[in-house]
């Protein structure tokens, strides 16, 4: 990403050894390892400190780094997106009724709130697995089925998607009351808060499904670097910026929404196989073509750099676009800049049936203000056609409502109860 | 949600009667001109307080006293609407080894600007006859009645918790 920048060849190993040094030195990951590398690179390591200093935009790897829980909204959306999540979808019990959900979010929010500030939650029977925050956020969302047992007003589109062409969704995979999207630097945290909050949904939910993603930890790179899926592929390049005004309107807006939604935003989750073995099979340039970005550095097939904008209109000698009309890009862009979504996505890599080696893939999480009209308009393009169909298949698909964040003396969903 | 509130001469009175009535040896003196002077449920705080969930029948109470002052604080009685009666429990061994709880004996010293903890496995609150169910994310009061009168209110969530299912002394409740 900044090998542009710095015009320094090989960035990537730079920044690596830089953020070993951090990690080993902070939290204390092999001290040995730590010495060795700091032996091998010694000549470089100053102005390398000087750079980090310089920046002071690479955080503490230290695992006690904390996400704000209260305020305005919830955490774990715009959070810079961590290493590990598990995304799990809970389906009600018969019996939980609007008095149990409060009950319900009551404990759930207390046990976040603490969780995610490095704090054991009250008749933890692990504390010590709870002081290690690694920027832990816990982020609640609300099914249709859930607003319907609370008497709330559903907003238009948390509904099912409509189905697409390309869906193959296995039931498994979909849907759901309350989603808990857990996301931390490190997974024993993200297991530990995952086990907490469900031995204190279980006399109220079940577990419908249950989903693990991951990315680079900041530990080896340097955070902010936009993802690579398991294609290889950067993946989320061109994305909204928290703190923007676009933001702002993209994700926390849409007055439209229901009252109880206000400083909340949508959620979708799309499971998408990635059919690796069938990538294989693909040379460089079309796996390039297939998304109309370079695999090197992400950069459009029109550009050099990840960030340079993509000339749509350039063609080759032989009067071809360069970026490919059935490529990931050109289908995934709108005109219309009202149809833009966050993403925070996360491969997943999981035991697969017997028989094959791989079940891999991406959760593709994404938070818009208004599902039907930012996310579906994209969505139906790409079932339209998109090359990188042939690759990837949506096996899953849920849809929830991120309600807003609460007061230390309230909690999640209170502006719905 | 935790506070305090001096108890009225009244109240201090009754409260010496109660221990008298009680007949405990163990049980402390109860000036009444110190309590007027200083509560000492001016000087008593909890930090997280929580209930196991239970249906019916018995549960127990959990979290950590400290007394910001110089003086030992002593409880000597809990009340709750959630429970018809609670006990200040500790764990001892008893004769074959085992380790059970029983009513301690004095009620619960809080050592001057220290902490006294109540913990599964530990001292606890015991709570008998539950006088409704327990859900998780219940909250209920408790009213914490100290060796010189005064009371110290507080408010604990209940939380499903499948330890605390300590042996009592006597056999009270097989269930629990």
């Amino acid at each position: 990403m900044t090998s542009a920048a710095t015009g320094d060849p090989h960035p990537g190993r730079r920044l690596s050894r830089r953020h070993l040094l951090l990690a080993g030195a902070a939290a204390g990951i092999g001290a040995a390892s730590a010495v060795g590398i700091d032996l091998s690179t010694r000549p470089a390591r100053s102005a390398h400190q000087a750079a980090g200093a310089a920046t002071a935009a690479v955080p503490a790897t230290d695992g006690t780094e904390t996400v704000t829980f209260y305020g305005a909204h919830q955490a774990g959306v715009d959070t810079r997106p961590q290493a590990s999540v598990t995304l799990l979808a809970l389906d009600l019990n018969a019996g939980t009724d609007a008095g149990a959900l409060r009950r319900m979010m009551r404990v759930l929010t207390q046990d976040a709130a603490r969780l995610t500030q490095g704090t054991a939650a009250l008749a933890d029977s692990e504390p010590e697995l709870a002081v290690t925050p690694a920027r832990l956020t816990v982020t609640f969302g609300f099914g249709p089925g859930l607003v319907a047992r609370a008497g709330g007003e559903r907003p238009s589109w948390l509904r099912p998607l409509p189905a697409f062409g390309i869906d193959r969704l296995e039931p498994a995979w979909n849907d759901g009351d309350l989603l808990l999207q857990i996301a931390a630097d490190d997974p024993v945290t993200v297991a530990h808060a995952t086990r907490m909050l469900l031995k204190d949904s279980r006399s109220f939910t079940t577990v419908r499904w249950r989903q693990t993603g991951f990315r680079r930890t900041p530990a080896v790179e340097k955070p902010g670097t936009t993802m690579r899926n398991l294609f290889g592929q950067v993946d989320g390049t061109v994305n909204l910026v928290a703190g923007t005004a676009d933001f702002d309107s993209l994700v926390w807006g849409a007055a439209e929404n229901p009252a109880w939604l206000h400083g909340g935003t949508g959620f979708v989750l799309r499971r998408i196989r990635m059919n690796l073995d069938k990538w294989d099979g693909l040379d460089r340039a079309g796996r390039e073509a297939s998304v109309g970005r370079t695999l090197a550095a992400g950069a459009p097939l029109t550009g050099t750099h990840e960030s340079d904008e993509p000339d749509f209109a350039a063609t080759t000698t032989i009067g071809f676009p360069v970026i490919p009309e059935f490529s990931h890009m050109r289908r995934a862009r709108s005109e219309n800049t009202a149809e833009r979504i966050l993403r925070r996505g996360y491969n997943y890599d999981d035991a697969p049936a017997s028989g094959s080696v791989s079940d891999s893939g991406l959760l593709f999480v994404t938070f818009q203000a208004d599902v039907d009209a930012q996310f579906v308009p994209i969505q139906r393009r790409l079932d339209e056609l998109d090359l990188l169909n042939q690759w990837t298949t949506p096996i899953g698909s849920a849809v929830f409502a991120i309600p807003p964040g609460c007061t230390a003396d309230g909690y999640i969903g209170d502006t719905l109860f | 949600m935790t506070r305090t509130h001096t108890a009225p001469r009244l109240l201090v009175l009754a409260a010496a009667a109660l221990l008298a009535l009680s007949g405990c040896a163990a049980s402390p003196e109860v000036p009444a001109e110190t309590a007027v002077a200083t509560p000492a449920a001016d000087s008593l705080a909890i930090q997280d307080a929580w209930v196991k969930a239970a249906e019916t029948g018995m549960s127990a109470a959990f979290g950590t006293l400290e007394n910001s002052s110089d003086t030992d604080i002593t409880v000597v009685s809990a009340d709750s609407e959630a429970a018809t009666m609670i006990e200040l429990h500790e764990t001892v061994e008893d004769d074959a080894g085992a380790m059970v709880m029983q009513q301690k004996e004095g009620g619960f010293v809080v050592p001057a600007n220290g902490s006294y903890e109540l913990a599964p496995g530990a001292n606890h609150m015991m709570l008998m006859g539950l006088t409704a169910a327990l859900p998780a994310g219940t909250e209920s009061t408790f009213t914490l009645t100290l060796s010189d009168g005064s009371e110290f209110e507080f408010a604990a969530p209940a939380k499903d918790y499948a330890g605390a299912n300590e042996s009592y002394e006597g056999d009270m409740d097989a269930d629990q």
